[in-house]
């Protein structure tokens, strides 16, 4: 029907005459998230990233004969523990079905999977929405399905050699799929969603979603429609491998859709890769063809079962819900409440700190270590130096060498006016620089320590009045904004050394009016 | 001649123990037979080094008077769609032809555990789809009891696991473990005049057994008595972490009673009336009076009951088998292991090329088929139409065993197991796969739907010198009742498989 719409108004310029409605663009995601585990869903060998090739590979993963799928219980916990932080209903009764297709990084020829009853279903998820240069607001959105799933293993193609080589060591990994429903509209509310899940599966030690390292994949699905018209075709957009890509991708395919349409084309239903070195979405080709996939119940497994019993307890048959939902973290959403509530933190400050937990991190611990500095201090710090210190670098902040205790070392001796706040932001580069090397030492080295002699402001300042007599003359005029010029002589003066507070004070005391 | 031969499997470890044989001589005579036999084709490849070896150890252990258990020593085969470490395991194949197990099938392991001698791999149908193994890569296995085992007036073991029953009828192993789907322990156990068992579903470990319909293939038991039978079902019985469908609960060893000591009178004996069925032989069906007349006159109660989806069970079963063909099949494409064909033009070429030549066409049929089944538009009429009946069939089981009337009730099934003695070749070849097992396994395949364990024992020969035989079914895990009854019954009848041995002096 959509693409009879399509046509027509693409076709028929009479219908071009009809008042424009607005275009809406509708995006779900999928999410693949590889679960913390040391060995895979049905078999006991290893997980670990970078193994030799083929070096984690049990005889179940390269699917010889006779080998029996054996589920991983460790994965099945994560998977409920994930559901419950998610709001999920987690089913009593869940099952395990084959998916089948025909590659050669997927040994059995099928790929176990959950589709007719899912581990878990209908949860929800609430977001803040980080765009830049807009107000944050928060955004919901219904996760469909959690199911756990195996991973397939990696084909490597050389071209020159016209070979493909294959590595088993990521078949068989555990993974949960999480289907949310198609509630989102631009890239950055998908990009804020992804950020939250991170947040929230880190928290739970389900999942180390490493997308470097292919631990989490995002899959999107795009369309766009006019308001008050049935959903467009969708395309699906994958191997999106970071966040920021997930922005980018999503926001680059809504508008060459509105763009084909625009140009009176009509969007296919089909399957794009995020080409992240240009920045466009590509079709694949090999995926053009709709699978019939001819799903079966696997009959080598059991209906898998658990307990959803208040106050029940696992037993070695059977994991218990409420058990595990004992053993769920605070989620980073009631941890923004909690410091809004303790420290009377802004919201979006809150948000900003939750968002990089090693901020959090530092925040907290500077704060119960130091508390005789302001809250205000030690957040402002946080954010708009050192934060924007490592953004400057774009250096992920759990990079960064600089710990709690550095910080802390800063901030105190800011707070103790034994530096100043341009020498502190000096002291957040010379750390990063030289990470073997102590605040203190660093004060010493480089000689940063604040200006707060008396004597020496007075002579500094008598040097700038000289030296900015028309800003002295406008001052004296009534001009009170002058003495920023006068300042920044004296700043200059003291190579950014000067107490700033001594100084405004002896300028002031220097320029004060003749008695008449 | 070989004495020993009448032997079970108890008497022949306690002459061990008494050093009156060695299982290192009992072994060499063991491969001397097979070899002599080989017009039989129940072996595809005897492993005479590693079963020398194993009885060489067990003859140590008899010396030291430390023997592992009731079935150190003994000759056990193995069919050939179990995996076994180092053995090339073929399921009768071109496609797993070269196909070496880096690991023993948990059955396997459990048996050289209990230090048995594993003496090779036995022949059966191309994965084990078929009712006669006929269609083997190595040929057909003939029947022992056939009149004459050279020119075409020979007959078929059964199958698919043929080459098992043989060996065993042949007096060549003690016993030997083969694979029931539909049937394939018991259609030819009863072709041979063996005791074959399928126990419950789950109850043994599928652990290793290459896959035909994974929810109904249990590990079978071919021996020459119940006795033995139940000496290699303690040994090999109980659950595995290797397979989540076995029963998890602890097994405990089954002790029949002695013969004398087996009371009758309160076991309730049924008779299910659509096994009396279309093609059913009067040979049979004569057979099949006469042992409830027996049970019944030795106080057990025996009457007719019904069951009614019996005659739906040979079409579900072959749609399922088929999908989970279609789907275990799918791991052979030449990558990993197998058989690869030259054309590597393409993946998608090499897989094709591959797979057509590493398979039959029973198998690549039934692929086609399974596939077919499973396609999305088509999932609902036949899958899982098929899965519903399976459910109806298990409950017709279920009705008569634990009927909500007392009086309707019953603990034990007798049925025939095939409906005729075993044909000649050429008139089994003649037919069609599909016919082949229609008719094959009537009888059989209701209790792998429902999972519930059947033996098939042998009780007299045919006008054509064949036997002929009967099964016992009962509610799952009811294998104590079950094997208690059949020992009567064999106690009874006095059958003897070695019986043919005089047949076939001429031609050996």
């Amino acid at each position: 029907m959509h693409y009879s719409i399509i046509r027509r108004l693409s076709t028929q310029p009479k219908l071009a005459n009809i008042p424009k409605r607005k275009w809406k663009s509708v995006v779900g995601l999928e999410v693949h998230a590889q679960i913390a585990s040391a060995s895979k869903l049905f078999s006991g060998s290893g997980t670990s990233f970078g193994a030799p090739l083929n070096s984690s590979v049990a005889y179940f993963d390269a699917s010889i004969p006779g080998t029996l799928p054996v589920v991983n219980r460790k994965c099945v916990e994560s998977g409920i523990k994930t559901a419950l932080a998610l709001g999920c209903r987690v089913n009593e009764v869940s099952m395990f079905d084959r998916k089948h297709y025909f590659y050669a990084d997927l040994p059995n020829g099928y790929q176990i999977t959950q589709q007719r009853a899912a581990l878990a279903n209908n949860g929800i998820m609430t977001f803040p929405v980080i765009t830049p240069g807009k107000k944050v607001y928060y955004k919901t959105a219904k996760l469909l399905q959690l199911q756990l799933e195996q991973d397939s293993g990696k084909s490597l193609h050389d071209d020159q050699l016209k070979r493909s080589l294959v590595d088993l060591n990521r078949a068989g990994l555990p993974l949960m799929e999480l289907v949310f429903a198609p509630d989102l509209e631009t890239g950055e509310e998908a990009a804020s969603l992804v950020k939250e899940l991170i947040l929230i599966l880190r928290r739970l030690q389900t999942c180390s979603c490493k997308m470097e390292e292919g631990a989490l994949r995002v899959d999107a699905n795009i369309s766009i429609n006019q308001e008050g018209d049935p959903m467009g075709v969708r395309t699906e957009v994958k191997n999106i491998g970071s966040v920021r890509s997930i922005s980018q991708a999503i926001t680059y395919e809504i508008n060459r859709q509105l763009e084909t349409v625009a140009e009176g084309g009509v969007i296919t239903n089909e399957t794009r890769s995020w080409d992240a070195e240009n920045r466009r979405t590509v079709a694949m080709r090999d995926k053009e063809v709709l699978q019939d996939y001819r799903f079966m119940p696997e009959p080598n497994l059991p209906p898998l079962h658990v307990n959803l019993k208040p106050g029940s307890k696992s037993t070695e048959d059977l994991v218990s819900v409420a058990a595990l939902s004992i053993e769920i973290p605070e989620l980073p959403e009631d941890t923004r409440q909690r410091l809004v509530a303790q420290y009377s933190l802004k919201p979006e400050t809150a948000i900003i700190l939750v968002n990089e937990p090693i901020l959090l991190d530092h925040f907290l611990s500077i704060n119960r270590s130091l508390s005789e500095v302001p809250t205000k201090v030690v957040y402002n710090f946080l954010i708009n130096d050192f934060l924007t210190y490592c953004n400057k670098l774009n250096l992920n902040v759990e990079d960064c060498s600089i710990n709690a205790e550095d910080i802390r070392d800063i901030l105190k001796n800011l707070h103790g006016e034994n530096i100043n706040l341009q020498a502190a932001r000096q002291l957040i580069e010379l750390l990063h620089n030289n990470p073997t090397i102590k605040v203190q030492e660093l004060i010493d080295l480089h000689n940063l320590q604040q200006i707060c002699n008396l004597e020496q402001i007075e002579a500094l300042c008598q040097q700038a009045i000289t030296n900015q007599p028309k800003a002295v003359q406008q001052y004296q005029k009534g001009k009170s904004k002058a003495l920023f010029a006068i300042v920044g002589e004296v700043a200059k003066l003291s190579a950014q050394k000067a107490n700033m507070k001594i100084v405004v004070e002896c300028l002031e005391k220097l320029l004060k009016p003749p008695k008449k | 001649m070989r004495r020993h031969l009448q032997w079970n499997i108890k008497q022949l470890t306690a002459s061990y123990a008494e050093g009156q044989l060695s299982p290192r001589r009992l072994t060499e005579l063991a491969l001397e037979d097979a070899k002599n036999l080989k017009t039989l084709n129940a072996f595809v490849r005897l492993t005479p080094e590693k079963a020398l070896q194993a009885a060489e150890d067990s003859l140590k252990r008899y010396q030291n008077k430390k023997p592992k258990g009731t079935l150190d020593g003994v000759t056990i085969a193995i069919k050939d769609n179990f995996c076994t470490e180092g053995i090339p395991t073929t399921c009768a194949s071109k496609m797993l032809q070269d196909f070496v197990p880096p690991y023993d099938a948990t059955v396997c392991s459990r048996l050289k555990k209990a230090g048995a001698v594993l003496l090779g791999k036995t022949n059966m149908d191309q994965f084990a789809m078929g009712a006669g193994t006929v269609d083997s890569l190595y040929g057909p296995t003939k029947n022992i009891w056939s009149e004459e085992l050279d020119g075409d007036r020979w007959r078929i073991a059964g199958g698919s696991s043929g080459g098992s029953a043989s060996a065993v009828a042949a007096g060549i192993c003690y016993a030997a473990i083969g694979s029931d789907t539909g049937g394939s322990t018991r259609n030819p156990a009863s072709y041979c005049g063996v005791v074959g068992l399928k126990p419950t579903y789950g109850l043994l470990s599928r652990h290793g057994l290459i896959p035909l319909v994974n929810s109904m293939d249990v590990p079978g038991i071919f021996a020459r008595s119940i006795s033995d039978c139940v000496d290699v079902l303690n040994t090999v019985a109980g659950p595995d972490t290797f397979d989540s469908t076995t029963i998890r609960k602890p097994y405990k060893n089954l002790t029949l009673p002695e013969i004398d000591q087996i009371n009758l009178s309160t076991v309730r004996i049924g008779i299910p009336k659509e096994y009396h069925c279309e093609g059913l032989s009067p040979e049979v069906l004569e057979t099949w009076s006469k042992v409830a007349d027996l049970l019944e006159c030795a106080g057990a109660s025996v009457r007719q009951v019904s069951l009614p989806n019996t005659a739906a069970s040979i079409f579900v079963y072959s749609i399922l088998n088929q999908c989970e063909v279609a789907s275990n099949m799918a791991r052979y494409d030449g990558i990993e292991y197998g058989h690869r064909a030259s054309d590597e033009r393409s993946t998608e070429q090499l897989y094709a090329q591959s797979r057509a030549e590493g398979f039959n066409e029973v198998v690549k049929t039934r692929i086609l088929t399974g596939n077919f089944f499973l396609l999305r538009k088509n999932y609902d009429h036949y899958f899982e139409k098929a899965l519903r009946v399976r459910r109806l069939i298990a409950e017709d089981f279920l009705k008569v065993f634990v009927a909500s009337q007392e009086d309707d009730r019953v603990d034990i099934l007798l049925t025939p197991t095939t409906l005729t003695d075993a044909p000649l070749y050429k008139d089994f070849a003649g037919l069609t796969n599909r016919d082949q097992c229609a008719v094959q396994d009537f009888c059989t395949q209701p209790a792998n739907m429902a999972g519930i364990p059947a033996v098939s024992i042998p009780i007299r020969l045919s006008q054509s010198g064949l036997p002929l035989s009967l099964q016992l079914m009962s509610n799952s895990l009811n294998e104590q009742l079950l094997l208690t009854v059949a020992r009567w019954i064999e106690a009874q009848v006095e059958f003897d498989s070695l019986q043919h041995r005089l047949n076939l002096q001429s031609t050996l």
